[in-house]
């Protein structure tokens, strides 16, 4: 169990800086999640904490050690790769067991400690298949066997879970979530999907064009995005943009309701809308329209629970609204959040 | 900000690193270099044993290259071999790509089994084979043509590029082929038309490979051809530069590197491709 | 398991076979198609490779000569005298010897400079430029510079040591005249013919393994020897595999190389099956007899191929 830190690490290719000189702190313990879109640099990031890329210029520490130089097996760090980079000419256990190996354990200690790894992913009958007879699933055990094995003082995982079906991901997700509080190893994930960033991190690191837009817990990511990028990178459907003169006002869709919703004595923001089409999804009902003026042609998503159960139809105006409140405002220029005030 | 350590070791590294490929090439390439001093010596220069051999003791010279040029049949062979090399090369095209992609898609068990009977008939080398080939040429009355190297050489470049195409073949996704054929081919339009085009890397290893082969062979050129006109640039050079024990050596080392220079030129543009196509083909 | 023909028509909805009047047009029907295709190289292998081999082996069963115009078979007498030639035997010894040794140099070498090559540096275009024109010099004129390099009175190898120092005052190996420094002349030889494409075949192998594998073991803590050989090698067998099949048919059936350097000589002392074959067959006239030897090649091949492919198989990983 460690920290990990960075200060002002950059990596620069030729079409530019993929990592752009960012400041981290990971804490003891921590489930860190690096979230971004596809080449924000966030496996750059990580490869540079694993020691397999060469910063272009700061550091890294772990445990408040200066490692940027060292290599990987210097570190004590596990890492799982978004292809699980199982070996494939040797059997589960061969696998397992290559770190203790390489580290110089005997035959029994690596035995034991491969049966323990095994054991606490339930993966001891595989382990004299060789990785091409098993499933995505089983895979990934592997991996994660093959990581824990070592007892690191940070693991680093790369998608682990991209590779496999959605109904899976998502037992996989409450899993690995587990399995990390139970033994406490500080661990930093990447992925681009935003709500198993959510959904899994302690703290998420909102991550684009190589620099950290906000870094803070999914709760506070969620409801006090920093900027634009944050707001609508956060949240599915993403958050409606509103232009005000020289703002942006920001409503969350689940934040637009019909009028008719809200309590009497509430002070609300009216938002008279169009509807063009409406998406049922079951638990929720997307529905997708225009506003009317002043926001005319702005093309918004409210998102009804199915517990609201207020018919809507096509092509009808209805009035909608939202809490004053909950209204967030952005510079139109920085996309930088700022604190209502001004306008309204 | 914290900058890269210097380090004895790797700088040791690199030294190493390049002292080794140094030695490799030192022993792979240095024939080559000595070919080439060789060439431009006089004879007086060559067989003074006192002379270093790696520098000219006497001013260098062309007479070696107008022996070559003019007094054999030198350009002659080289159009030969160059009519021979394109000629079986498209023929192993034709055999070996239809048959390859036969095997890889259209014969289940029985195609596997086959492709490996084939990639077997490879083992039956020239030296085997040269004795009664003999006269079978002799009694189609091909001796002395170029026609009987055409005829005869693809039966060592069929086997290995069937094996080959094969490999590869069964390495690009049905995806595309299927695409085609609900776009309206049939498989063999989809072949011609959306197979062979991705697999350029495939065919490129099966040419450059079958023309190497054809540029080397000397058994059978040696058996089948007898006179001058008619003979490759294999079999003519060491027949025609080497009288009983005289050695012409500047014109034969001249020889070798009018022939292998352009060749390995256009081999090194390639060999990545090269390289590709037989990870994929091979490699399966 | 379904004939190809029904699995691929049942695949494209097309009716399996049951119906009398077939529509399907040629070029959709599979199993027709894959016939036609594969049917052009198939009858050109058994026309131009089997047929002549069945050949060979009817002249190793007669009395074949050169000049002769009649055949009279005279069973396995060609064999008998054969295995009880010393020459023979020491040709099969020399063909063996030739190439295990030169393989396994090759296949080492190969290794160490395809690791050379894999990084990319500067200057690397020439590098490999230069490495690549022993394998595709002609045999025959590569052979011939050697003999040069190799020659009693002008070897450029003895000048070299003797400018170097390395060689003493009474020493000056003949290198082609002693029966085995020609050995270690032609196994050289063969090494520097071979060495290119094994490098080749074996970058080729190096470059499908994933990156994904070498970052797994760099952080599961494999050093450089470590990484070489648990790593590295059993990825890249099957390849090099390949690669040293190749060797072993190029130098087990090679005839060109001894003939060039040695013919065979000292007294015999460096023949090989095929020049040995080619001596008796077309330059002694018994056709029968150089037959004989030479077909002694196949079964030795065929044994290594099926060793080779069945290791091939087993450490295949995909």
């Amino acid at each position: 169990m460690a920290t990990v830190e960075t200060h002002a690490l950059t990596k620069h290719f030729d079409s530019g800086n993929a990592v752009d000189g960012i400041d981290l702190s990971v804490r003891e313990g921590e489930f860190l999640v690096l979230v971004g879109p596809s080449g924000c640099g966030k496996t750059t990031l990580l490869r540079m904490l694993a020691g397999l890329e060469t910063p272009s210029s700061g550091d890294v520490l772990i445990d408040g050690r200066v490692v940027t130089w060292l290599p990987p097996r210097k570190r004590d760090i596990a890492m799982v790769f978004q292809s699980y980079a199982l070996y494939p000419h040797l059997t589960v256990y061969g696998n397992i067991a290559f770190p203790m190996q390489a580290a110089g354990l005997g035959r029994k200690d690596v035995a034991t400690r491969v049966q323990k790894a095994a054991s606490m992913f339930g993966i001891e009958r595989l382990l004299a298949r060789k990785p091409r007879q098993l499933s995505g699933g089983e895979r990934q055990r592997v991996a994660l066997a093959r990581a824990v094995v070592r007892d690191p003082v940070v693991f680093l995982l790369d998608e682990p879970l991209s590779n496999l079906d959605a109904k899976l991901r998502t037992s996989a997700r409450d899993e690995l979530q587990q399995f990390q509080r139970r033994l406490g190893t500080t661990t930093v994930y990447v992925t681009h999907d935003q709500i198993e960033a959510m959904g899994l991190g302690d703290r998420i690191a909102v991550l684009d064009h190589g620099r950290i837009h906000q870094l803070g817990a999914p709760r506070d990511v969620y409801h006090d995005p920093a900027d634009t990028f944050v707001a609508t990178f956060i949240g599915s459907p993403p958050m409606n943009l509103l232009e005000e003169g020289a703002l942006l006002s920001g409503v969350r869709p689940e934040q637009l309701l019909p009028r008719a919703v809200f309590e009497a004595g509430e002070s609300l923001v009216p938002f008279p809308f169009t509807v063009e089409r409406i998406e049922y999804l079951g638990a929720d009902r997307l529905v997708y329209g225009t506003l009317a003026a002043p926001h005319s042609l702005t093309k918004v998503i409210s998102r009804l629970p199915s517990t609201i159960a207020l018919p809507i139809e096509t092509g009808r105006r209805y009035d909608f609204a939202v809490r004053e409140h909950d209204l967030k405002f952005f510079d139109r220029a920085t996309g930088r959040r700022v604190e209502r005030g001004a306008a309204r | 900000m914290s900058h890269r350590p210097f380090s004895a070791v790797r700088s040791l590294k690199r030294g190493g690193h390049v002292l080794l490929l140094a030695a490799f090439v030192a022993f792979l390439a240095f024939p080559f270099y000595w070919m080439a001093i060789t060439t431009f010596k006089s004879t007086k220069d060559l067989i003074d044993a006192s002379h270093n051999p790696f520098l000219f003791g006497a001013p260098p010279t062309l007479d070696n290259l107008r022996v070559l040029f003019f007094q054999t049949d030198f350009g002659r062979w080289i159009l030969n071999t160059a009519e021979v090399g394109v000629l079986v090369t498209l023929i192993t095209l034709v055999l070996a790509v239809p048959a390859g992609y036969a095997l890889a898609r259209l014969s289940g068990r029985w195609g596997h089994r086959l492709g490996i009977a084939i990639f077997l008939t490879y083992l039956i080398p020239p030296t085997i084979l040269f004795i009664p080939f003999s006269r079978i040429v002799a009694d189609l009355g091909l001796q002395d043509s170029l026609w009987s190297l055409v005829l005869v050489y693809p039966s060592f470049t069929v086997p290995f590029c069937t094996w080959l195409m094969m490999g590869f073949f069964k390495s690009i996704p049905r995806d595309i082929e299927e695409a085609a054929m609900i776009d309206g081919l049939s498989r063999f339009r989809a072949f011609v038309k959306v197979v062979i085009p991705v697999s350029s890397a495939g065919m490129l290893t099966v040419v450059i490979f079958t023309l190497t082969l054809v540029m080397q062979e000397f058994v059978y050129a040696l058996t089948f051809i007898t006179t001058s006109a008619h003979y490759t640039v294999s079999v003519g050079v060491p027949t025609f530069l080497v009288r009983g024990d005289v050695y012409f050596w500047g014109s034969l080392m001249g020889a070798c590197l009018i022939v292998s220079i352009p060749v390995a030129l256009v081999y090194n543009v390639f060999v990545d491709r090269f390289v590709a196509g037989f990870t994929v083909g091979a490699v399966k | 398991m379904n004939a190809p023909g029904e699995l691929a028509a049942s695949r494209l909805g097309a009716p399996a076979r049951a119906s009398p009047c077939r529509r399907i047009h040629p070029f959709d029907d599979e199993s027709w198609l894959g016939r036609i295709l594969l049917a052009p190289a198939v009858i050109y292998i058994v026309a131009l490779v089997g047929f002549p081999f069945f050949l060979a082996i009817f002249y190793s069963l007669s009395d074949a000569t050169v000049g002769s115009t009649t055949l009279h078979f005279v069973g396995l007498r060609n064999y008998e005298r054969i295995l009880q030639d010393p020459t023979f035997w020491r040709s099969l010894r020399n063909a063996v010897v030739f190439t295990v040794v030169s393989q396994v140099l090759v296949v080492v070498l190969g290794k160490i400079l395809a690791m050379a090559l894999y990084a990319d540096f500067r200057g690397k275009w020439i590098v490999r430029f230069l490495i690549l024109l022993p394998w595709v010099a002609p045999i025959s004129l590569g052979s011939i510079g050697w003999l040069w390099i190799f020659d009693p009175v002008y070897s450029v190898i003895n000048w070299s040591g003797r400018a170097l120092h390395l060689f003493g005052p009474g020493f000056w190996p003949i290198w082609l005249g002693q029966p085995d420094l020609a050995m270690a002349s032609i196994v050289m030889v063969d090494v520097w013919r071979l060495l290119p494409l094994a490098t080749v075949i074996i970058l080729a192998g190096m470059s499908s393994i994933p990156q994904d594998i070498h970052d797994a073991a760099a952080v599961d803590g494999a050093g450089f020897w470590r990484h070489l050989f648990r790593i590295n090698l059993p990825l890249i067998m099957p390849i090099m595999l390949v690669a040293l099949l190749f060797g072993i048919v190029f130098t087990f059936t090679d005839l060109i190389v001894v003939y060039v350097l040695t013919r065979g000589g000292p007294f015999d002392s460096t023949q090989v099956i095929a020049s040995y074959a080619y001596f008796t067959g077309v330059q002694g006239g018994d056709l029968a007899a150089g037959a004989a030897i030479s077909l002694f090649l196949f079964p030795v091949l065929v044994a290594v191929a099926i060793v080779f492919l069945t290791i091939a198989k087993r450490t295949e990983v995909t």
